[in-house]
């Protein structure tokens, strides 16, 4: 019988032509704007660049599309989804590096890694991210005034571009590559595999400790007198003003010293099941959900031990949690201030918030430390961030982020681009004056609709 | 069965590339399994050696082979039996997709298809029935699929060869059950893997860990049919029940 008629025996690979006609929808995590894109999965490291070669209008390296905006989003080009590629390649339990493909999850390696006694060095406040993606956006998680970013962990990692060459990217070999591809927005080339190191634990579980504040001046001694506290973050009430205002919980932990289990947590149960209708989220709505949630914690201090799945992710539980913001979607405008003018302009930027009377849920403050990224586009400095998440509604939320951006810049500080649909392209080429020496290592067959929104790149637009 | 307190299962896996071949043998690595991975693409088959040897796997051996090749098996088998100095579980699950277009207008291309998935797993676990049958003991767990419930127009070469493929096990099933093997016939619906992946809906295709999970299950209760996920039992039900004169109108 014949064998060679172009089908593998293991998988049906389909041919590139095939390939092209896959029109979809990919929807970003904010659902916010809403592109038609080729998307491409990638199973194995020796897919990119064959599987691209011919297509058009660009192409996105894209992980688990938890970023907000249009980062991980390229209208009418080729979205390569990398989370077939999530393959372990190893790990050394004396030193805690391990040795993964790009598209393996935060969840997946957890999976994996606190069962062995490890886990991971920083942790945004979503576990469904990828490898790559934690790269590409060098994220930041609670311990940013310790750790740094997580570009500060990464060893090591391939670079496949276009051309078919691979790079071997660390601090010593390719250093510019290795800089720039941290923090790059996944331009630079497809990130096939990194090593990152992990930490020790002894314990699954967190000793937390909540503490109401009424007011920045209150945040601020918090933030000073928890140096040493591995993992600080607050929750803010940004509906309330007068007496209320700026009140919130500011919630620290450290990994137990205690031993303990180390099983990893279950997958999360609940699934928010359709999309909000529009009027569900209103200013009454959110207000009582903020009270709820300043009263939820009755006492000014609790202390509790804690498992680490609710404390670094509590909204993961709720699979989809985006729906609540209904079709139109929700976006994140997340800045950071430096120290000299971090207090004033959080206050000012607070206020303008409510009094725009436009509902966040989910405000989250936190100071940043100065542990240097090795990353040239880093989003992180030291001083103080806020991350406000806002439904869309076309005509009153742009006027507001472009006030907010504005004022962002008038007190120095920058705007974090896996959060962002708004931000001008004169904003963006001014919180980030580096993008034009950043712009030559980018992969000519590599954008995004967030590139070419900020850089005018493409040309017409 | 329980593969805590005993000594690692060995376990060969035909096609250990496939999507829902990985997934299962990642259950499998972390149990610590002793493992013989056979699959044609050396390059992905050492990545996932790689990742089941990382993930605890206590043995990992592996062979490059084009299972087309039918002369290849009895020494093909013979070598990875010796490789696991025994065998628990052969875990099947080569197939092709094809392409059934194509396969409506050129005999060659439905040729192909029953051969990848009838004639060549025929092959395969003639020997290992035989195998098992001497040492009266062993699972086959063999990968069809709810397509070889009813034929339908968008995919009965593939689903044909399925059909051929879930008889020949009932069959099988029949002959070896009183020397001690069990075989167990899977058959999945729709799954995210690479060998659907693009594909329209895929995003609701099941997940292929979960289908991995179910998998490792009815192994270890050896069972003799699994449905994954369960709904498309009765779904099956169903559909193998419309009369032909109705069913002959459908678009499915």
């Amino acid at each position: 019988m014949p064998t060679a008629s172009g089908t593998t025996p293991e998988l049906n690979f389909r041919t590139p032509d095939e390939q092209f006609t896959g029109q979809a929808p990919f929807e970003s995590w904010g659902r916010y704007p809403n592109y038609d894109a080729n998307v491409v999965p990638l199973h194995w490291q020796s897919d990119y660049p064959a599987v691209s070669s011919g297509m058009h209008n660009g192409v996105l390296p894209v992980g688990m599309g938890r970023s907000y905006g249009d980062v991980c989003l390229l209208s009418g080009g080729n979205l390569l989804v990398t989370t077939g590629m999530n393959r372990l390649i190893a790990f050394d339990p004396e030193t805690g590096l391990l040795t993964a493909e790009a598209g393996i999850t935060l969840a997946q390696i957890l999976d994996f890694a606190v069962p062995r006694g490890f886990f991971l060095p920083v942790t945004p406040g979503t576990k469904y991210v990828t490898l790559g993606g934690a790269i590409a956006n060098d994220i930041h998680g609670k311990n940013h005034h310790v750790a740094g970013t997580f570009g500060c962990h990464v060893t090591q990692f391939e670079l496949v571009r276009s051309d078919g060459s691979r790079k071997l990217c660390s601090r010593t070999e390719n250093p510019d590559f290795f800089a720039a591809t941290i923090g790059g927005l996944g331009l630079t080339g497809v990130i096939t595999w990194a090593q990152l190191r992990l930490k020790p634990i002894v314990s699954r579980l967190i000793d937390y400790e909540g503490i109401q504040f009424h007011g920045i001046d209150e945040f601020l001694d918090l933030t000073r007198q928890s140096q040493d506290i591995e993992y600080t973050v607050s929750w803010i009430d940004c509906a309330s003003t007068g007496k209320n205002f700026a009140r919130g919980v500011f919630m620290q932990g450290d990994h137990s010293k205690k031993r303990d289990t180390l099983k990893p947590s279950p997958e999360p149960k609940l699934v928010f099941p359709f999309d909000a209708p529009g009027f569900a989220l209103n200013h009454l709505s959110v207000s009582l959900f903020n009270t709820a949630f300043f009263h939820k914690q009755i006492h000014q201090r609790v202390v509790a031990e804690q498992d680490y799945e609710p404390f670094f992710y509590p909204l993961d539980k709720v699979l989809h949690w985006n729906r609540m913001y209904g079709k139109r979607g929700l976006l994140q405008f997340q800045y950071v201030i430096p120290w000299e003018h971090a207090r004033e302009g959080t206050i000012t930027i607070l206020k303008e918030v409510a009094k725009s009377g436009l509902a966040s849920f989910l405000a989250v403050l936190k100071a940043f430390g100065d542990v240097p990224s090795p990353g040239m586009m880093s989003f992180p400095k030291p001083g103080i961030t806020l991350a406000l998440d806002f439904p869309i509604k076309p005509d009153k939320s742009f006027p507001l982020f472009e006030r907010l951006a504005d004022m962002t810049s008038e007190f120095g500080g920058r705007l974090y681009p896996a959060k962002d649909a708004a931000m001008t392209a004169a904003q963006f080429q001014a919180f980030y004056p580096q993008w034009q020496q950043f712009a030559r290592y980018r992969d000519p067959q590599l954008t995004s609709s967030f590139w070419e929104r900020v850089t005018g790149d493409k040309p017409g637009l | 069965m329980n593969q805590m307190d005993t000594t690692p299962r060995k376990i060969l896996v035909l096609g250990a590339t496939s999507g829902i071949a990985e997934a299962t043998c990642r259950i499998w690595a972390s149990q610590g399994a002793r493992l013989f991975l056979v699959a044609r693409n050396a390059e992905k088959l050492a990545a996932v050696a790689t990742d089941l040897r990382t993930r605890g796997a206590s043995y990992v051996d592996t062979a490059v082979a084009d299972l087309d090749n039918t002369e290849q098996h009895p020494a093909l088998l013979a070598h990875a039996v010796n490789s696991l100095t025994g065998l628990d579980v052969a875990y099947l699950t080569y197939g092709i997709l094809g392409d059934q277009a194509k396969a409506e207008q050129d005999f060659n291309t439905a040729a192909q298809i029953i051969y990848t998935n009838y004639m060549a797993p025929v092959s395969l676990l003639t020997w290992l029935a035989n195998f098992c049958v001497q040492r009266h003991g062993g699972t086959l767990a063999v990968i069809s699929s709810v397509a070889g419930d009813r034929g339908r127009k968008s995919n009965y070469l593939y689903g044909s060869s399925k059909a051929g493929l879930s008889a020949f096990l009932g069959g099988l099933r029949n002959r070896v059950d009183r020397e001690g093997v069990t075989v167990l016939s899977i058959k999945p619906g729709p799954v995210k893997t690479a060998m659907t992946a693009g594909m329209k809906g895929s995003e609701k295709f099941a997940d292929a860990d979960k289908v991995a999970q179910s998998i490792v299950k009815a192994i270890d209760k050896q069972q003799d049919v699994l449905y994954v996920p369960f709904q498309w039992q009765p779904i099956m039900f169903i559909i193998r029940n419309i009369p032909e004169r109705i069913f002959k109108k459908l678009n499915l």
